[in-house]
C-alpha cells in the first residue's frame, strides 16, 4: 500500500538554481540559504522517498496563454528540464511515475477535481530548484517525481481552500494505490515576494511566519484566507503560497514539525522551508482531516 | 471587464487578470517565442523586424525596444513572460525588479539584504508611509 509519509515546503527562487549551477553556493550571499537545507539533505537521505508528488507552478514555460490549466498532473515517464531563456539548467532528467500518476488522476477526477492530464511537460525552475535544494547535485535524481502544476500566474489562481481540498483528494488517491510506495508531497513557491512594478521587493516577515504557524497547526483557518490578503500582504507573487496548502491537505491533521527555516533575502524573495512528517502510525487513514 | 477587482488599490502593483491577459496576449506570446534559442538569435539580429512579425500595438513594440518593463506591464505584459526578454538580454529578475522600482540595482540589492521593502505604508494607495 502506498503511503504519504511526509510533506516538504520550500521556495523555488530561480536565482538559487543559478547560484548552484554556477558554483556560487559557498559565496557569502548564498551560503546561509544552503545552510538551511543541510539538515534537509541528511533527512531525505534517510527518509528515501520512492515518489515525490511535487506541487509547483509553471512560469510561462510549458504552458502559455494558449493553454492555462488551473491544475495539471504530469503522467509521463520523464520530464525534461526546460530552457527558460538562458539555456536549460544542467540537472538530470526528471523521472515520472506514470502508474501512480494515472491512478491519482483517475481517483481525483472522480472526487470532482478536474485535473488536466499532461504527457509532455518540460519542467522549469519551479520544479527543479526544490529538487536541487533537497538532493544537491546528483547524477540522477534519487526518486520518481509526479509534477502537479497549479496556475498562479494568470489571476485568479485556485483558492487556498480549493488547493487544500485537492490535497485531501490526492491523499485518498495515494492511500488507495495498490503498490508499496513511500510517497512524499512537496509544496513549493513563495514566500512573500513581488517581482513587478514599483512595489517590487516587498517582504513581509510577520505575514510569512504567521502563515508558517497556521499552515502547521491550523491549516483549515489558513485555507479560508482569500487571495487579496496574499496579494496585499505578501506581494503579487506571494500568492504562490496557496500551493503549500495543497501539500498540507495531503498530510494528517496533526503533523510533526521536523525542520523549519526562514531567510531573507534570496534575490527578491523571502525564502521559507518546512519539513512535516505524518505520525508513523497513521490515524484516520482515508480522510485524515474530515 | 472583470467586475470584482479588490486588488485595484494595491499600490505599485498590476494584477495579471484576464483583462490584462487579453490586452497583452501578443506581447506575451512574442516573449514566449524567445524560449527558443534560434528565435533569440533572430531577435537580437534585428529587434524591430522581429517585433513586426507579431500583431502587437505600436505602443507595445516601443515599450519592448525601450525595455520599459513598467510600460510593458501596463500594456498587458506579465513578469514571467517578460522574463524571457530580460533573459535574452542576459539580465536577472533582480535587475528587472530594480529597474521597475526606479532604483539602481545596487540600491535595490541593498534594500533586499536589509529585509526588503516594508509592508508598512505599502498596503493601500494613499496610505501614509511610516518613517
Amino acid at each position: 500500500m502506498a503511503r504519504i509519509t511526509a510533506g516538504v515546503a520550500t521556495s523555488h527562487v530561480p536565482a538559487i538554481g543559478a547560484a548552484l549551477d554556477l558554483g556560487k553556493s559557498a559565496d557569502a550571499y548564498w551560503a546561509p540559504v544552503f545552510k538551511g537545507y543541510e539538515f534537509s539533505k541528511r533527512w531525505i537521505a534517510a527518509a528515501k522517498p520512492d515518489v515525490v508528488i511535487l506541487v509547483y507552478n509553471d512560469h510561462a514555460t510549458a504552458f502559455s496563454l494558449d493553454l492555462v490549466p488551473t491544475f495539471a498532473i504530469g503522467c509521463a515517464a520523464s520530464f525534461t528540464p526546460a530552457d527558460e531563456g538562458w539555456g536549460a539548467r544542467p540537472v538530470p532528467v526528471v523521472e515520472g511515475h506514470p502508474e501512480l500518476a494515472d491512478h491519482i488522476a483517475q481517483s481525483v477526477i472522480q472526487q470532482d477535481f478536474d485535473l488536466t492530464i499532461v504527457n509532455r511537460l518540460d519542467v522549469d525552475h519551479g520544479l527543479t530548484v526544490p529538487l536541487s535544494l533537497m538532493f544537491g547535485q546528483p547524477q540522477a535524481w534519487p526518486c520518481r517525481v509526479i509534477p502537479i502544476a497549479v496556475n498562479v500566474v494568470l489571476y485568479p489562481p485556485p483558492s487556498g481552500q480549493r488547493c487544500y481540498n485537492l490535497g485531501k483528494a490526492i491523499r485518498r488517491a495515494v492511500d488507495s494505490f495498490d503498490g508499496d510506495l513511500n510517497v512524499q508531497i512537496w509544496g513549493t513557491g513563495g514566500m512573500s515576494h513581488q517581482l513587478q512594478g514599483p512595489r517590487a521587493g516587498l517582504i513581509n516577515r510577520e505575514f510569512d511566519n504567521a502563515f508558517l504557524d497556521r499552515l502547521i497547526h491550523d491549516p483549515q483557518a489558513q485555507a479560508r484566507v482569500p487571495h487579496i490578503e496574499y496579494v496585499r500582504e505578501a506581494g503579487s507573487e506571494g500568492i504562490e503560497l496557496v500551493m503549500w496548502l495543497l501539500m498540507r491537505g495531503a498530510l494528517d491533521a496533526r503533523v510533526r514539525e521536523v525542520h523549519r527555516f526562514y531567510h531573507v533575502p534570496a534575490s527578491n524573495t523571502a525564502l521559507g522551508h518546512l519539513i512535516l512528517e505524518n505520525p508513523a502510525e497513521p490515524d484516520g487513514r482515508g480522510d485524515p482531516q474530515a | 471587464m472583470t467586475a470584482d477587482k479588490p486588488y485595484a488599490d494595491v499600490p505599485g502593483t498590476t494584477i495579471f487578470d484576464t483583462d490584462q491577459a487579453r490586452l497583452g496576449y501578443h506581447l506575451n506570446m512574442f516573449c514566449m517565442s524567445l524560449l527558443k534559442a534560434a528565435n533569440r538569435e533572430r531577435f537580437r539580429a534585428g529587434e524591430r523586424a522581429y517585433l513586426d512579425e507579431w500583431p502587437m500595438t505600436e505602443d507595445q513594440k516601443r515599450a519592448v525596444l525601450a525595455r520599459d518593463y513598467n510600460r510593458m506591464i501596463a500594456l498587458g505584459g506579465n513578469i514571467y513572460y517578460l522574463a524571457k526578454l530580460f533573459a535574452t538580454d542576459g539580465k536577472s529578475f533582480q535587475y528587472a525588479a530594480a529597474l521597475m522600482t526606479g532604483m539602481s540595482q545596487e540600491d535595490y540589492a541593498r534594500m533586499m539584504k536589509e529585509g526588503g521593502r516594508p509592508i508598512e505604508g505599502n498596503r493601500r494607495v494613499g496610505e501614509k508611509a511610516r518613517g
